[in-house]
Formats: structure tokens, C-alpha cells, sequence
């Protein structure tokens, strides 16, 4: 035993300096290795400047920026959740069928039927539930390939919808429904413009991030971990925190905050803590990294497979009363080709399609990339032709960037 | 005699690192040349310099083969004049016959349409060449993989090879078929094809090779002629290493205890085909503070009945009882069985026991999570702490923690997976192939933590398809055929010849 230790003391020396030297790593080096991290938000913001100038100011306009809060909304809550299907190897195509579908059985509950929000709500996040549920269920025990499963669902759904709808849109909807989408965050300081509730909710929000930026930087020096460089870390917070304050003044001279932002920017939150931080979020990535070796690792694979596939169902669910809340009707052509649009946010936020790869923040940030451009060329008046191919090759290019640094750094 | 080929100066960098520093290799016409060396020694950039793979111009050096300098600026200049290399991946397309593997990129065709009476005839020939009775249609994917193995040779030899390289070939072989392909290798040797072999089992090298270069970090260390003198496995372990390793197993004086694990009458069905039976009674125990080997041919059912054991990750209509200290326990589940003090160790680390992708960190914690969080969320600095700790323990190689595993040698990721296990604080461990493609040096290692591991009174059930390894490292051995336990053996009087025959025995009285 002592011979076993002598030696691991001899072959760890050598390492301590490696070590050492990876600690002090130069923000040149730290933005070399973390270019992926940063790249697509750095990505983002070129092009909100680039379509802030060609618009001529029109971009960052605060009725349009709260425009594209409520337009991109249930991209991004699909979103959470598509990243979670894809990191544990998989893909959900159903997801704006099952949204279209979810707002037409509400619609038909509340105009028809004239069922209180408060009834409609829960019940359709359970049927979202229970519709993600059945497609898991076939996915994670038949094992029969998520493409085909959700393949059959989205067409199923889309007949649903248009069944359920009887081929008509239905609407309008109660006032306190559309609240879901198009509500505001009340000044509690007196009605006005600016409003004063959004500001401090934002300034709050950005001295959140900074104290929890800061403590988490603290534990990682008090356990020796490589952290930022400290100059690297004071700017990047230091404009995050920036960004959000001056974001929330923006929609505070318009009406303050939709409701929706605050459901979405919870959402968020959640999922990027369960994630990192749990043991169910640890398993997600260790399931779509090597399933075998999970299970013999004692995770119940398709008991997980099963439930992130009945959280993308609740997710779409919620992402389809969204929508329909906005527009204030359900038509049968609700949610057509979303489903795209939520992988393709996926994919430019970093995940990888073999599984076991990818963040909360990519897919929203991706999300956003495919929000202001959709967003920034309507306003230039370019036909959704020309808007189509352009989407497509960004996608194209984001994941070639990612392959590309792949190769680089084997 | 002329040389086929020699590489003179050959040296290469990689950002950071020198993976060949003025290397030097002279392979005589007709010989076998064994190239030998630890993990990391620079073997494979070496063949991959000398195959194309590296283009010329990306390293220092010159190549001559038959004489002439070469410049390869991919694979398939390296193939036109005849070295071919034959990885330890194997390179076939499982779901096509022989035939359409053999001749795949270069097939025998008029127009573009292939003269299939042609091809097979030609495959015939080439299977007949290296012994392989198996119909040219046979899909690839129905062999096992001696048989791939000598199909990768058969392609080598269909397109007019001079100069052969196999990349350990026989890491995945049994005994039996090990010795099939060494002999394959000395008849090419008498019809004047010259060989590259490496190997990591000195045995094997020892027996077919006529000269030997040793590579150390990247340098030639020595070439021994084995012509000359006989050359003694100490003799190229030192080389090797760099050091005198006067015990290939560790010492260790066993204190053996109560019976942990005893497993009874033990029986699997195949998960597909319900009628053949994969397992055949079974029974077994394992002490505490004992190391207990299985030996066995190459699908005489070890592994199957490990992963049975472990959680019916194998097989159906399973049957048998499990003991842990003489109490039944549930190992019906992974779960289960882990909580029950059941750890399995993988055979094949990179499919079944590791997650690639990730970190050092996560995959330690990754069977005993719960330990390690607090109603369902993970305590950061804790789970640093454990994956530390056994960092330490086990002497991992890494930089940090948070190396991705993937970047990590053979010997290290052995004993990630090792560190997962170990935290899970099981009361006996089942280790499959432990060592199985990792160098000298990490073997020695891991025969260590085994030792210490039996030290500290917990079972050690190890199987493995080197026998020296169990004989070295056992107290006691089973040996395993067609799925039934042909005999038992005390560590002190088995040896190889008892263990075949006894395997040889069993043959015959089913």
C-alpha cells in the first residue's frame, strides 16, 4: 500500500505545475477555450447592432422590443425543453402540432364551453403532459426512434387540431386569458412612463446575477478550480448587468414588462439550475452521453428518457396557450413549422445532435439569434423567401463554427 | 540484409507536445518487427507518420522504403506501394459480406458494374490464404472478431502488400486465436512479406518477432535482436519503462475472510434466442479479502454471467440465488444490486463504462449521485471533494478534474471508471478484462488498487483472458466453458497448462 502511494506522489509532481500554470490563464487563452460559450452571445449582439443600424433605431425601438419579447416567447419555452430531448439523445418534431393543438382545445373550452382561464390553464399544461407522456412512453420503453414517433405525433396533432377546431378559427378569448400574453407587469409607483416597477425589477435582476456571479467565483478560488481572469470576469458582468438595466429602462418607457417575460425568464432560471445543478439534470446529459454506461451505472434510462418527454409536452402545451393568448383566436394554423424553429434555436445554442452536449443558456440565446433576425427582417420589408434561406444558413454556419472548433482543438 | 524500410530522424510535434523525437526504425526485408512500448509512447503517431496519415511535410525526417525516399501525402499513397495498416479498430462495414469487404473502394468491376463470380472466386483464394472457412457472403457482422481480424488481413493481402502493419491485433483475441494469427504472420514471413507488429503482450512479441524496437516518450530506446540472443520479457519490460520492474504483480499476502458473495445455481436464457441457454449452473462464492479469478475462453459466458449478475443487464429467464454474507439479497435491478454492495467494472470501458463527453468529476460521482446531493440538488464543492479524493487515491493522471475523459489514456480512464465503482463503497467488485489495452506500467497500478482493495477486506471477482494475469493475481481461479463452471483451482497449483486442459476436458464431455 505504502509502495502504491510512494508511486502516485512521484507521477503527481509534475502535474501540479500544469496545474498551476492552467490558474493564471490569460483572457486571450480563457476566450480561446470558452469561444463556444461566448461566440453565439457575442453573435447576438452583432446582430441586434447590425439590424439596429439598418433599421435605423427601429430594432431597439421599445414597442418593437417588447414586440419581440411576445413574438419569440414560445420559442424560447419550447426551447428549455427541446434542449433537455435533444442532450438526452433525441428529437421531439411534435411540438408545434401539440402546441397548435393545445391552444385549439383551450380555445374551444373557453369560448365554447365558457370554462373560467383559471379551469383551462392547468388542464391543458396536464393534457400537454399527458400527449408528451404517450410519445415518451412509445421513445423510452418500445425503444421506437423518437423521429418517427414524434413524426407520427406532429401529423396526428395537426389533424387533431383541425378536428377540435372543426377547420375554423376560434376566439375571441376573455380578457383575463390574453393577460397570459399580452398583460403588462403593473407600476406599483403610480401609472407611468417610464415605469418605475420594471426598472427596479431589472435593476434587481442584474444585481442578482452579479452577487451569484460573485459567490460562485469565490467557491470556485476557495476550491482551487481554474476560474475566469479576474479583468475578464469584472467586464462581462459588468455588461450583463448593464445590458439588463438598460434593456428594462428601454420597455419601461413603453409599458414595462409583459407578463410573459417574467414566465419565461422563471422558466429559464429553472431549467438552467435543475440542469447543472441536480442529480435529474446530471443524468439527462450522462443519458444522452452514453446511455449503456448509464444504465450500468444504476440510472433508470427509460424512466428519464420517459419524463423529459412529458416535460416537452407540458412545455409545448404552456407555448401553445402563449400563442394563442397573442393573437386572441385559434386558428388551425397555429404552430406550423415551429417545431423547426425550436430545434433549429437548439442546435445554434451549442447542443449536439448525438446527445449529451448543450446548455439552457445556448438554447435561449440561439432562440433569440432566430427571434431578432425573423424580427429585424420584417421590419426591412424582406420577403419571408429571402428570410427562410437566410435562417437556414445561419444554422448551417453556427454548427459548421462548432465543428470547426471541434477539429481544432483534437 | 536490405532494409524494406527505414525512418530515419523521424520527428513530430503537436501544439505542446513532442510525440516523436528523431526516431529511428530499420525493418529488414522479411522479418517480423515488433514495435513495443508503454501507452503515449508514440507507436501509433509513429505508423501514422509512416502510413500517410500524417502527410509529409507535417514532420522531420526522412522515410525510405525498398531504397527509394517516399513523400505520402495521404493513405492512399502509402497503399499504392504496398504498406498497409490494420488498426485495432477494425475498419470493416459490419453489415456487408466478406467479399464486398475485402474489395470495398477497389472492386473488380467492368464499367462500374461488379463481376461478382469474380470477386468471390478471388475472396475464396485470399480466405484460404489465412485460414478462414467461411463463405465469401457471410455478413461481416455475423463473425466474431478473430474472424474480422483475419477478413482485415485478407483485404490487406488482396491488394498486394509488401509491407504489413497490425496495430495490436490481439487485444481482442482469445488465446487460441491470438496464436492462429501469430502463426498467420509467420507463414506470410516464409512467402517474404515483412511485418510491423505492436503489441503489448511481450509473450506474444517474444515468440514471432525477430527484432524489437523499443519506444520510450517519443525515442527510440533500444532494438533488440532477437536472432542473436534470447531476450528476456524483464529485459524489454525495463526498456519499456525505463525501469527495473522486478515484480510484474504485486506482492500481496491475503487475508481471507467470511464468505461475502455466493452465487447459486445461476441461470440465463439468450435475450433473443429463447431456447439457448447461455448460463448453465452456475455457483460461486467470493471471500472478503480474496481475489478470485475467472478464466475461459472467448465466449464461454463470463461476461454474460457477470452482467446477469449485475442487475439482469443481461439475458432473460435468469434463475439462481445471490448471498451477500449469507443473507439473500435483490440484484434484480442495477439499482439494486449497486445498493446491495454489487459493483461491475465494464470490459469495454469507452461503450459500456464511461460518459466520453464528460469530465473526470462527473463520471466519479455518476453511480453513487445521491451521495453527493441534497434532495435532488448537487453539492458542488463536495462532489470536488470525492472526485479529489479519489483522484488521489487511485493516482489518476489528469491536469484537473475537469479533464474530459476522452482525453485521457487507457490506464487513466481504467481507473476513472475504477474511482466510479469505489464510490459507490461496494462490498465486491466484478472486473471485467481490467486491464485489457492499457500499458505495462498502468497494469502494475492497477493490480495495486486490486490488491489494496482485497486488503481492506472486500471481494474481488476478476476475470480476465490473460491468464498470466490471473495466475499472478488470483487466489483462487473458476474455470468457465459453454456458459458452466468447468473447475476450480487454488491460486497456488494453477497454472496455464491445467487451466486449458481443464477447458479441453469440459469440451469433450459435452
Amino acid at each position: 500500500m505504502s509502495e502504491l502511494s510512494a508511486r502516485q506522489r512521484k507521477t503527481a509532481e509534475p502535474l501540479g505545475e500544469t496545474k498551476a500554470e492552467g490558474a493564471v490563464s490569460s483572457i486571450g487563452s480563457h476566450l480561446q477555450t470558452h469561444v463556444r460559450e461566448y461566440g453565439m452571445l457575442i453573435a447576438l449582439v452583432v446582430i441586434m447592432g447590425f439590424f439596429q443600424v439598418v433599421t435605423d433605431g427601429t430594432l431597439m425601438r421599445p414597442v418593437n422590443l417588447t414586440n419581440l419579447i411576445l413574438q419569440n416567447s414560445y420559442i424560447v419555452i419550447m426551447a428549455l425543453g427541446m434542449l433537455l430531448v435533444i442532450v438526452a439523445g433525441h428529437i421531439d418534431l411534435s411540438v408545434g402540432s401539440v402546441a397548435g393543438f393545445v391552444g385549439a382545445v383551450a380555445a374551444v373550452m373557453l369560448v365554447q364551453y365558457d370554462i373560467s382561464p383559471l379551469g383551462v390553464i392547468p388542464a391543458c399544461l396536464l393534457l400537454g403532459i399527458l400527449i408528451g407522456a404517450a410519445q415518451g412512453y412509445w421513445i423510452a420503453y418500445w425503444r421506437i426512434p423518437s423521429f418517427i414517433v414524434t413524426l407520427a405525433g406532429m401529423l396526428v396533432f395537426r389533424g387533431l387540431t383541425l378536428w377540435v377546431l372543426a377547420g375554423q378559427s376560434v376566439g375571441p378569448f376573455p380578457r383575463s386569458f390574453q393577460l397570459l400574453s399580452t398583460g403588462f407587469i403593473p407600476d406599483v409607483f403610480g401609472v407611468g412612463r417610464p415605469n418605475i416597477t420594471a426598472i427596479l425589477l431589472g435593476a434587481i435582476t442584474a444585481a442578482v446575477l452579479v452577487f451569484m456571479a460573485m459567490r460562485n467565483r469565490q467557491r470556485h478560488t476557495k476550491y482551487g478550480m481554474e476560474g475566469e481572469p479576474f479583468a475578464f470576469f469584472v467586464a462581462k458582468n459588468g455588461l450583463i448587468a448593464a445590458a439588463i438595466i438598460f434593456l428594462s429602462y428601454l420597455l419601461a418607457t413603453y409599458r414595462g414588462f409583459p407578463n410573459v417575460l417574467i414566465t419565461m425568464a422563471v422558466l429559464t432560471v429553472i431549467y438552467t439550475f435543475v440542469t447543472n445543478s441536480t442529480t435529474i439534470g446530471r443524468r439527462i446529459y450522462a443519458l444522452g452521453g452514453n446511455e449503456k454506461a448509464a444504465k450500468l451505472s444504476g440510472i433508470r434510462t427509460e424512466r428519464l428518457t420517459f419524463l423529459t418527454f412529458a416535460n416537452m409536452g407540458m412545455l409545448a402545451a404552456l407555448a401553445g396557450l402563449i400563442f394563442a393568448a397573442r393573437l386572441n383566436t385559434a386558428t388551425p394554423k397555429a404552430g406550423v413549422g415551429f417545431e423547426l424553429d425550436v430545434i433549429a434555436a437548439v442546435f445554434i445554442g451549442g447542443a449536439s445532435m448525438s446527445g449529451g452536449v448543450g446548455k439552457i443558456t445556448g438554447a435561449v440565446v440561439g432562440a433569440f439569434i432566430m427571434g431578432v433576425m425573423n424580427n429585424g427582417m420584417s421590419i426591412l420589408g424582406i420577403g419571408i423567401d429571402y428570410q427562410q434561406v437566410i435562417k437556414g444558413l445561419v444554422l448551417l454556419a453556427a454548427v459548421i463554427f462548432d465543428v470547426y472548433n471541434k477539429n481544432k482543438a483534437a | 540484409m536490405e532494409p524494406i524500410l527505414e525512418m530515419r530522424g523521424i520527428t513530430k510535434s503537436f501544439p505542446g507536445v513532442k510525440a516523436l523525437d528523431d526516431v529511428n526504425l530499420k525493418v529488414a526485408r522479411g522479418e517480423i518487427h515488433a514495435l513495443v512500448g508503454e501507452n503515449g509512447a508514440g507507436k501509433s503517431t509513429l505508423m501514422k507518420v509512416l502510413s500517410g496519415v500524417y502527410p509529409h511535410g507535417s514532420y522531420q525526417g526522412e522515410i525510405f522504403f525498398e531504397g527509394r525516399p517516399v513523400a505520402f501525402s495521404g493513405i492512399a499513397d502509402s497503399e499504392k506501394i504496398g504498406i498497409i495498416i490494420i488498426h485495432q479498430e477494425l475498419a470493416l462495414v459490419p453489415l456487408l459480406s466478406i467479399a464486398e469487404n475485402i474489395f470495398l473502394g477497389n472492386e473488380i468491376a467492368k464499367g462500374s458494374v461488379i463481376d461478382w463470380p469474380e470477386t468471390n472466386a478471388r475472396t475464396e483464394r485470399l480466405l484460404k490464404k489465412v485460414g478462414l472457412r467461411e463463405s465469401p457472403s457471410t455478413r461481416v457482422d455475423t463473425l466474431g472478431v478473430g474472424k474480422q481480424q483475419l477478413v482485415e488481413i485478407a483485404k490487406a493481402l488482396s491488394k498486394e502488400v509488401k509491407l504489413l502493419i497490425l496495430d495490436e491485433p490481439t487485444a481482442a483475441l482469445q488465446e487460441n486465436d491470438s496464436q492462429k494469427l501469430l502463426d498467420l504472420l509467420l507463414e506470410f514471413k516464409a512467402q517474404g512479406i515483412s511485418s510491423i507488429l505492436i503489441s503489448h503482450k511481450l509473450n506474444e512479441v517474444n515468440r514471432v518477432a525477430d527484432t524489437i524496437t523499443v519506444l520510450r516518450d517519443g525515442r527510440t530506446v533500444s532494438t533488440l535482436d532477437c536472432g542473436a540472443e534470447e531476450i528476456s520479457e524483464e529485459h524489454i519490460i525495463r526498456d519499456m519503462v525505463g525501469r527495473d520492474m522486478a515484480h510484474r504483480y504485486p506482492e500481496r499476502t491475503p487475508k481471507i475472510g467470511e464468505t461475502l458473495l455466493e452465487v447459486t445455481n445461476w441461470n440465463v436464457w439468450h435475450p433473443l434466442q429463447s431456447d439457448r441457454q447461455m448460463i448453465r449452473d452456475v455457483s460461486l462464492r467470493v471471500a472478503a479479502g480474496e481475489v478470485v479469478g475467472i478464466a475461459g475462453l472467448m465466449g464461454s459466458g463470463r461476461t454474460e454471467f457477470a452482467m446477469s449478475l449485475f442487475g439482469r443487464s443481461y439475458g432473460r429467464n435468469i434463475s439462481g440465488t445471490v448471498k451477500l454474507r449469507g443473507k439473500e439479497i435483490d440484484v434484480s435491478t442495477v439499482n439494486r444490486a449497486i445498493a446491495n454492495g454489487l459493483a461491475y467494472v465494464t470490459e469495454d470501458r469507452k461503450a459500456l463504462g464511461l460518459i466520453l463527453e464528460e469530465n473526470v468529476l462527473r463520471n466519479t460521482t455518476l453511480a453513487n449521485l445521491m451521495r453527493v446531493a441534497k434532495s435532488g440538488v448537487i453539492d458542488n464543492a463536495e462532489e470536488r471533494q470525492v472526485a479529489e479524493r479519489y483522484r488521489r487515491a487511485l493516482g489518476v493522471r489528469t491536469p484537473t478534474v475537469f479533464q474530459k475523459v476522452m482525453n485521457l489514456s487507457g490506464g487513466n480512464q481504467q481507473k476513472v471508471v475504477l474511482a466510479k465503482w469505489l464510490f459507490t463503497e461496494p462490498e465486491v467488485l466484478i472486473l471485467d478484462e481490467p486491464t485489457r489495452g492499457i500499458d505495462v506500467g498502468a497494469k502494475f497500478e492497477i493490480y495495486s488498487i486490486i490488491n489494496e482493495l482485497a486488503g481492506q477486506g472486500k471481494g474481488v471477482l476478476m476475470i480476465s483472458s490473460e491468464m498470466p494475469e490471473l495466475l499472478g493475481m488470483c487466489d483462487r481461479i473458476y474455470v468457465m466453458n459453454e456458459g458452466a463452471i468447468a473447475g476450480e483451482l487454488a491460486g497456488s497449483e494453477a497454472s496455464q497448462e491445467k487451466i486449458m486442459s481443464m477447458i479441453v476436458r469440459s469440451k469433450s464431455n459435452v
